[in-house]
């Protein structure tokens, strides 16, 4: 039976909740892209010569490179010397020792957002590092961490005191030249997070950052590099949201995962940046390199994304599974509402015998909104025994979203096992029928199909980040979740 | 004193095709109707409607619930103001734990009727003993609503929400249909459970032998989308024994 469709286009009438800009004087450096303006971010962040060098090789490759061209997504070009490569808050100029210090303006704009510095320190017993445009503002519990030997700061601190293990592991597994976005990051990326946990340590915490921009055109380039050394454990959540904006911004981030022997890295990302209006103007283009390397054997990297914001969404986290027996995991849920545009999915490389590989993608398509998985599994000569998984399901709301699955399968040894599995399904109009004929909203009941719909990759997120992706697939698609 | 249900002069039409075509009915609460009749004469339709379906047009006629215009409602203001429907065909909803629906719907039904919200213990207290009622495997709760349940399972389970929301006109939608004996036993016995003063029931079925559990006040026959003949329950073993077709016939003959 045919979905009431002006029913369901008025549940997704919703406003973006976090639209809202905080009134601040930033520190920027003036639009445009070139070797002065990389010497400049490079100056005020006083970096060593090394990096210098390593942001213009990095910017010369870029100059080389042809705009990729290949994915399904449409973008008007964009030009890269309308961009201001470097904002940070003023505040920054004497860095706080505590909250206290903090711009209570920043503050604020954390708690319209739900994150609450203080409470998170007090309640959840999280550490927060609140990247505010492109320098980090707050890092908690780093002392706490320091006593097992964790590193856990602003990618510019790792850099001024750790410039050891920055050298040793920047580019190691997305290398400067890797792509055209990552190239760029490369060149002009401002700030982000390190992590660093030693040999045998298992971080007693979960480790997070929200990311937010705030400063109009200006794109923001993260860094994140994330190491655990042999039989190590961390987890690490990442949770982006951004105010409205007509303009769109451009954010093109690195995170680079390395994971040793023994050692396992869970990523976990709930992004939520403006997606646009419902006219498709503004957004961000969140244009994303992730990679991960199991170094060693029986190392072990999960990505899980939550995906509901942007305008465009463009990433494939991705993990290279080197070591015999590793393991490589990719669970995501990605929304696109109105005119946004997903293409997403992830790489799984596998090269050590008897690696093992688990992709489980969930696209949820609304109203005009387009949504692609796209995937490669690349089985290696010497990978005896390797095996993957793969299932892809796509949910549509309404009749005039869109959804495809791009997946690629390259297999050069005979052992190897791999299953593909895919469905296509429409939130039925009995469904919500039957949930509403239980006294639950139409909002609620179309929360609760598509949380059901999700409800494996849910699964895989640390408790309370899973309670906010279901909250924000909730507001994202309509109101709140009952 | 006023009816709980008041139905006058209902038509009703999916597609643009009319299925109901001139409904009159009057159920007080105490009372237990059934309304029995052949495939494709309107039954599941009339109990969609009463329950709110959108895709059913009422093209004339008006249905009153106590004092309220039950078509100016849509479907879950009519759940929260005490109707429900038990559903022929029980829909799967993967993912979603049949114990969260539950607790969400009798959580809004409660809040609705100004009581407080059950926590998870003391719902869990309830609906164990719900089930227990139901015969039902306490593993059905945690599995994802009647997915991979087989019929049975699907119409108890329509039951157990029965039991769980109390509701003030319950309307069975084929309940029986797909039971086997001891099934239907279970249920009848589950929906006899609730029967007192205040509430009603709408039994809909083709068959006679759910009135051998649960004994009705009126029976009423629909046949293309009337309500061609009502009486006692005395007229549903008469169904039993000669069908359908003699009211058929009189009532196409006294069609103009």
């Amino acid at each position: 039976m045919a979905i009431p469709n002006t029913q369901i286009n008025h549940l997704l009438d919703r406003e973006y909740a976090a639209g809202f800009v905080t009134d601040i004087d930033t520190d920027r450096v003036p639009p445009g892209l070139n070797e002065d303006a990389i010497r400049l971010i490079s100056a005020k962040k006083q970096e060593p010569q090394f990096l210098l060098d390593w942001r213009l090789k990095a910017y010369r490759h870029w100059q080389t490179m042809p705009l990729p061209q290949w994915s399904s997504v449409h973008y008007p070009p964009i030009d890269y010397n309308a961009i201001s490569y470097y904002s940070s808050p003023k505040s920054r100029k004497h860095a706080p020792a505590s909250l206290e210090e903090i711009d209570p303006k920043l503050l604020e704009t954390y708690a319209k957002l739900g994150i609450p510095l203080e409470e998170q320190e007090l309640l959840a017993g999280v550490a927060v590092d609140a990247v505010f445009d492109s320098v980090s503002v707050a890092t908690t519990y780093k002392n706490k961490l320091a006593e097992h030997g964790i590193i856990f700061c602003s990618f510019s601190e790792a850099v001024r005191d750790h410039p050891d293990l920055i050298q040793q592991y920047l580019g190691s597994v997305v290398p400067p030249t890797d792509n055209f976005y990552a190239s760029l990051n490369s060149a002009v990326f401002s700030d982000g997070s390190f992590v660093f946990v030693p040999k045998g340590v298992r971080c007693p915490m979960e480790l997070s950052t929200y990311f937010r921009i705030n400063a109009a055109n200006t794109g923001q380039f993260e860094r994140t590099l994330i190491i655990a050394e042999e039989g190590s454990y961390v987890s690490y959540l990442e949770g982006c949201t951004a105010p409205m904006r007509d303009e769109n911004q451009l954010h093109a981030a690195v995170v680079e995962l390395v994971a040793l022997k023994d050692a396992q890295i869970r990523y976990s990302t709930v992004q939520n940046w403006y997606p646009g209006d419902a006219q498709g103007r503004g957004g961000i283009y969140n244009f994303v390199t992730k990679r991960g390397a199991c170094r060693g054997d029986n190392a072990h990297i999960s990505w899980t994304q939550v995906e509901t914001g942007s305008a465009i969404t463009w990433k494939y986290p991705s993990v290279i599974l080197e070591g015999d027996n590793a393991i490589g995991e990719f669970y995501s849920v990605a929304l696109t509402n109105n005119f946004q545009q997903a293409d997403t999915g992830t790489k799984m490389i596998h090269i050590g015998k008897n690696t093992r590989s688990t992709i489980i993608s969930k696209g949820i398509s609304a109203r005009q909104g387009r949504n692609a998985y796209r995937g490669l599994v690349k089985v290696l000569k010497g990978a005896d025994g390797a095996r993957n998984y793969t299932q892809c399901d796509s949910l549509l709301i309404g009749d005039r979203c869109g959804a495809h699955t791009f997946p690629y399968i390259e297999v050069k040894n005979p052992t190897a096992r791999v299953e593909h599995e895919a469905s296509t399904s429409r939130i039925g109009e009995d469904q919500l029928f039957y949930c509403r004929s239980r006294g639950l909203s139409a909002e609620d009941a179309v929360t609760l199909i598509v949380n059901g719909f999700c409800k494996q990759v849910f699964n895989e997120l640390p408790m309370e980040f899973a309670v906010e992706a279901q909250k924000l697939l909730g507001v994202n698609l309509e109101g709140a979740v009952g | 004193m006023n009816a709980m249900l008041t139905i006058k002069d209902l038509h009703v039409s999916v597609d643009g095709k009319a299925i109901l075509n001139g409904i009159d009915l009057t159920i007080n609460a105490g009372e237990v109707h059934a309304i029995m009749g052949p495939n494709g004469s309107g039954k599941s339709t009339f109990s969609q409607v009463l329950a709110g379906r959108e895709q059913f047009e009422v093209t004339h006629g008006s249905i009153h619930y106590a004092d309220q215009d039950l078509l100016t409602l849509p479907p879950e203001d009519r759940a929260r103001a005490g109707i429900f429907l038990a559903f022929q065909y029980p829909v799967e909803i993967p993912g979603v734990s049949n114990i969260y629906l539950l607790r969400t719907a009798l959580n809004t039904i409660r809040k609705q009727r100004g009581e407080t919200e059950l926590d998870a213990m003391d719902f869990l207290t309830l609906v164990k003993e719900r089930a227990a009622l139901m015969r039902m495997d306490e593993d059905l709760l945690y599995r994802s609503v009647n997915t991979g349940f087989s019929g049975g399972e699907k119409k108890r389970n329509e039951i157990l929400q029965l039991l769980l929301l109390e509701p003030r006109l319950a309307i069975l939608d084929e309940t029986d249909s797909g039971l086997d004996i001891d099934a239907l036993q279970v249920v009848a016995n589950g929906i006899n459970s609730l029967r007192d003063n205040s509430r009603a029931f709408l039994l809909v079925t083709h068959y006679q032998r759910l009135l051998d559990y649960i004994k009705p006040d009126f029976v009423h026959v629909l046949t293309a989308g009337r309500l061609v003949k009502s009486g006692g329950p005395e007229l549903a073993l008469e169904l039993e024994q000669r069908g359908y077709g003699w009211l058929e016939e009189a009532t196409a003959g006294a069609t103009p």
